[in-house]
């Protein structure tokens, strides 16, 4: 039976994720270690600090997951947050698992305890680069209700490989943000397609910032995770380059775009396409047609 | 300081720019004898993914044309760009794609440090100045992520006990000394010895020059704010989550 | 915020094993965490809420708690945000639904 992920908690998306039972948690709720920053602005903690860290296995193989949940403060990261996945990737460079796997769903900075949300979010990505540099894996899952923003989205496209599905956002800045800085006519974050069609994971797919395209079901997030287990990994000065090129292209081709439909017709999605009515089976087959995604 | 006062003292004998733009700046400068290549933003620049993909082509440029050499970031941005068309292109994507450039360009031996001279906030700081290998920032400089009136507006909380907060912790209020304390901020640069600030600049490139590039990868800030009592957390935590059973 | 402690009378010994956690720390709700530890026929409830002044209503809804589960031995510690007293029943509820669940 189909449990989505959207709505799952990140303990659930991790059991669900993994092998059945393979899981086990380092810090679990128990060890108590949670933000000394929230008690001091006399506001609620959680007994994790809004993530799950432990190890387990994917397909009989080893990994190492994280998980954030994203209705404690929005996933956001603080410092016990942060330097939970610091300590989980240093301890992926010492353990050679088969991959990292990271259930992003965080706005980013936390903003209680900013400036030590700050650092760790530089040093999350200056950890999973430097791992990456020694050959570890890192696939992402993005699919939350909390969506993945700010320095969560810097980590995320950090990453070797992302799965999305349609409900899964991607993006720097929150509507929302954009909205109270720039006014309505630069960003409507109440206008829900207009949200899916600049963030979503179609969209993002569609672009290249995502590598897999699921259902929202935590089984599909399961068989994209297996499957990237084994898909060609490279980070080098070659590889930066590739995505250099293919960055500048975007820019010099799109830069002066507004909305996404005119970029997906570019790209060679069909004018009559209904891309937001496609399920995740039709829309990537869809997509595996446009000559222009640039995956 | 302002950009033009800033690469004066830094560079007292002048530099060779390649670009230098009302809010970027881009070219080469000898620090203590050998030369460096220098990148920059300026008037509070809002990084976009324009900007993001130029600062990635500088990166790279270096690493292919001048194997080893050293990179100087000079930073005053307010932050990433606001706008809907950066977010449609996949801004992350690009910002992200600079972070890369500069871990390449340390793995392949060039010595990478940062100084922030205006204001760093946030989304432009994160994959530019942060990824140093050591980050600097003058005293009259400005790292934040939000002021304290909008931290009272999230948190609920009075703006009057806001301000007693950030005098006991330096976790959220805005201000180098917190991130030195933090353990970020390798040192905060004393902004008013004019040439002084050339050789100051020296001393850190000869410093970071003089460690092997192993050691300049290992991220040594969690250590760092442990030890300066702003981090009292994070390095438990990191040694937990690596060695627990 | 304000800290409340209760210890509620509560029938059958709850054998030792791992811990449960249900629930979030999120506007409108609560995480529950239960252990064993103490006395077997009481149970210790320590409370963590967001909202002030709602001790007899939290009094009330733990008492009816330890009598409709068989919850002596075990201790329980829950972050509350202005979570309604039936939010509150439904993650103990589950939370103890988790616990014996997990004996199997």
């Amino acid at each position: 039976m189909r449990k989505r992920f959207f709505e799952a908690s990140a303990r659930e998306r991790v059991h669900g994720v993994v092998d059945t039972d393979s899981f086990h948690e380092f810090l679990p709720p128990e060890a108590r270690v949670s933000s000394p920053h929230m008690v001091m602005l006399e506001q609620p903690a959680a007994f994790d600090d809004g993530i799950v860290v432990g190890a387990a296995t994917l397909d009989g193989r080893p990994v190492l997951v994280a998980a954030q949940e994203g209705a404690f403060l929005g996933g956001a990261i603080g410092e016990v947050h942060g330097a939970k996945l610091v300590g989980l990737i240093e301890r992926a460079r010492a353990e050679r698992p088969a991959a990292v796997v990271i259930l992003f769903d965080s706005g980013g900075v936390r903003l209680h305890e900013a400036n030590a949300g700050l650092i760790a979010v530089s040093e999350i990505i200056r950890a999973v680069l430097g791992a990456r540099a020694e050959g570890l894996r890192f696939i992402g899952l993005i699919g939350g209700a909390g969506g993945c923003f700010g320095g969560t989205g810097l980590i995320a496209r950090c990453c070797d490989a992302l799965v999305m599905s349609e409900e899964g956002r991607l993006a720097m800045s929150g509507p929302e943000v954009i909205e109270t800085v720039r006014g309505v006519e630069e960003f409507d974050s109440r206008d829900r397609a207009l949200v899916w069609r600049v963030t979503g994971g179609k969209h993002r797919y569609l672009l290249g910032e995502a590598d897999a395209f699921v259902e929202d079901d935590i089984e599909a997030f399961r068989a994209a995770a297996i499957h990237l287990l084994d898909t060609p990994a490279e980070f080098s000065l070659e590889s930066v380059e590739r995505e250099h090129a293919r960055l500048a292209e975007r820019w010099q081709r799109f830069g002066s775009s507004t909305d996404a439909p005119e970029i997906w017709q570019a790209l060679g999605v069909p004018a009559d396409a209904d891309v937001a009515m496609m399920n995740a089976d039709e829309f990537v087959a869809m997509a595996a047609h446009c000559p222009g995604r640039n995956a | 300081m302002k950009r033009d006062e800033i690469l004066k003292a830094l560079f007292p004998a002048g530099w060779e720019p390649t670009a230098l733009e009302h809010d970027y700046l881009e070219g080469r400068a000898s620090v203590g004898g050998t030369m460096v290549t220098v990148i920059g933003t300026a008037e509070r620049v809002e990084v976009g993914a324009d900007l993001a993909l130029r600062m990635a082509a500088a990166v790279l440029a270096t690493v292919r044309n001048r194997p080893g050499e050293a990179i100087l970031f000079l930073l005053d941005t307010q932050g990433q760009r606001l706008r809907r068309r950066d977010e449609l292109l996949g801004l992350n994507g690009y910002m992200a794609h600079l972070a890369k450039c500069v871990e390449i360009a340390r793995g392949r031996g060039h010595v990478i440090l940062s100084v922030v001279y205006g204001e760093a906030v946030s989304g432009g700081y994160l994959t530019t100045g942060m990824m140093a290998d050591a980050c600097y920032a003058l005293g009259d400089a400005e790292i934040k992520v939000m002021n304290l009136p909008a931290l009272a507006r999230i948190t609920k909380l009075p703006l009057e006990r806001v301000e007693v907060l950030a005098q006991r912790s330096p976790v959220f209020s805005p201000g180098v000394a917190n991130y030195h304390r933090m353990g970020h901020l390798r040192a905060v640069w004393s902004d008013d010895h004019g040439q002084g600030l050339a050789d100051t600049l020296a001393d850190a490139l000869a410093e970071l020059r003089a460690m092997d590039v192993a050691d300049r990868r290992i991220d040594g800030r969690i250590a760092a704010g442990a030890a300066r009592g702003g981090r009292t957390m994070a390095a438990m935590v990191v040694e937990r989550v690596r060695s627990d059973a | 915020m304000e800290r409340l402690q209760y210890e509620v009378e509560a029938r059958g010994a709850a054998t030792a094993r791992k811990p449960v956690l249900v629930g979030v720390t999120a506007s409108g709700n609560c995480e529950v965490l239960v252990e064993a530890g103490g006395a077997p026929e009481r149970c210790a409830i320590d409370v963590h809420t967001a909202a002030q002044g709602f001790g007899p209503i939290w009094q009330a809804v733990l008492r009816d708690f330890g009598e409709r589960h068989a919850a002596g031995g075990l201790k329980i510690e829950i972050h509350d945000v202005g979570a309604t007293p039936a939010v509150v029943s439904l993650r103990l509820d589950q939370a103890l639904e988790a616990w014996e669940d997990d004996d199997a």
